[in-house]
């Protein structure tokens, strides 16, 4: 049994707010600069450049890449030999958050009550938390702070099984297509496959967090995966929706196993900065 | 890709005559600031006979929801937030004479069509690009709603901040042409 005390929680959520803010991880950055010189139109290839030079002046200058800082988004892999101590899990996430989002000038997003009162809560809590128990006696903590401009353009569908693959393309063509220039492309696309309602949303979530272009290791995916990227870009949305060849910079699939009834389908979108960060205690 | 126009607010109506969806811009002068939560505090405003923070008379608004400034910073990064969460609002505010919009994303066609109407611009910053945007604000005044934070009524001036011009006063829209040209 390893003990962590809530202190070092809040301390490294403090730090990943700042860095996930400032700080795009280098495989995003590579894949932008790789996907910049397959673009062929004009004002796709100007705003790639503003988009890289973007990229680089906030990590120089400690300075928010997007003023929508996001909802606080975490993935928690508690290791099942872990025990937290000096108080619970979720208030230490949100107290890092808190001190996080004041001390490095990020934007609070958040308000009390979607519909009765949208006054903001003023420290960007609370968090939205995932938690997973695991093997284990590490707690690792991953933060995808969620922008609301791509957040809004997602969507879920309940298919039918007999809609099969087709259904399941064209389901995620169109949410793309719907989406436009809104979800600021190039977009990463993250789609959930199977399971039940909220267990499709929460993959297509999950498959944001992964390190971006890594196929998935199944190869029937990894083909779909590739299929829906050409698809995507061949609509012509292209970079800020005016027009070019990359819509996408990457489709990631998660699957699970469905019910006998259900095929469902769920579409997370990502803005080219696709933040995260994480940290293992 | 045109060589950028330089114009500077309040937006006259040769200026917007002369203004192509596919035009690239630098904007110089006041902008001020609104979302959905200040359009919709506005128009109450004006329904209940108050006086408006400001004349929206020639104005160009910019949707955008800033980040605090660090100390040295006129204000935060401020990068554009989706404009159709402003399409309900915004006939009513073009018809108080507002004139340009700054934010990202395609319009309804009843925005199009007062923007028409109402001889208005609407021009593209570059989401996300939010840092480098910053560099073009050099002073930031919260003049109303302060309450709503982020979404606050701020009074900036900006330099050379650059833009694109998407939809026309004439209704032409990139966001329709542009990617006509690259679909396969």
């Amino acid at each position: 049994m390893k003990e962590v005390h809530v202190s070092e929680i809040i301390d490294a959520v403090e730090k990943l707010c700042l860095k996930a803010a400032y700080d795009l991880p280098k495989d995003v950055e590579d894949c932008i600069a790789a996907c910049s010189g397959q673009e062929e139109s004009e004002f796709g290839k100007y705003i790639f450049d503003q988009i890289l030079e973007n990229i680089k002046y906030s990590r120089e200058n400690d300075v928010p890449l997007c003023q929508d800082t996001g909802a606080a988004v975490f993935f928690i892999e508690l290791g099942q030999d872990v025990h937290i101590t000096g108080g619970s899990l979720e208030d230490a996430i949100n107290e890092g958050v808190r001190r996080g989002y004041d001390k490095g000038y990020l934007r609070k997003s958040m308000v009390i009550d979607p519909v009765f009162n949208r006054k903001n809560t003023g420290d960007n809590t609370p968090a939205i938390i995932h938690v997973f128990v695991v093997p284990g006696s590490n707690l690792k903590i991953t933060i995808l702070p969620k922008g609301g401009g791509s957040e809004n353009m997602g969507r879920l569908a309940m298919l039918k099984p007999s809609d099969g693959l087709a259904g399941v393309k064209k389901f995620v063509v169109d949410t793309v297509k719907i989406a436009g220039g809104n979800p600021c492309p190039p977009v990463v696309v993250g789609v959930g496959i199977g399971g039940t309602m909220e267990k499709t949303t929460l993959l297509a979530k999950k498959a944001l967090a992964r390190k971006i272009g890594e196929p998935n290791s199944n190869p029937q995916y990894a083909q779909l995966e590739k299929e829906l990227l050409e698809e995507i870009n061949n609509t012509g949305i292209g970079p800020q929706g005016i027009g070019g060849r990359i819509t996408a910079l990457a489709v990631h699939i998660e699957y699970f196993p469905a019910h006998i009834t259900a095929l469902p389908v769920a579409v997370n979108l990502n803005c080219h900065a696709a933040r995260h960060a994480e940290v293992v205690l | 890709m045109s060589k950028s126009k330089k114009i500077t607010t309040p937006l006259t109506d040769e200026v917007i005559d002369s203004l192509q969806a596919g035009d690239m811009v630098e904007i110089t002068g006041v902008v001020y600031t609104a979302r959905d939560a200040a359009h919709k505090r506005l128009l109450e405003d004006y329904e209940a006979g108050k006086e408006l923070p400001f004349d929206l008379k020639g104005q160009i608004i910019y949707y955008v929801g800033p980040c605090p400034a660090k100390p040295g910073q006129a204000l935060g990064s401020c990068g554009p937030t989706t404009s159709f969460r402003m399409d309900a609002y915004t006939p009513a505010v073009l018809k108080l004479g507002l004139k340009g919009m700054i934010g990202k994303g395609q319009r309804e066609k009843e925005v199009i069509e007062a923007m028409i109407e109402n001889k208005a611009v609407y021009f593209a910053a570059i989401g996300g690009a939010a840092a480098i945007i910053s560099k073009s604000v050099k002073k930031a005044d919260v003049i109303a709603y302060e309450d709503l934070g982020t979404e606050a009524i701020r009074r900036l001036e900006v330099e050379n901040f650059p833009c694109i011009v998407v939809i026309d006063a004439r209704g032409n829209d990139l966001y329709e042409t542009g990617p006509a040209k690259y679909a396969r």
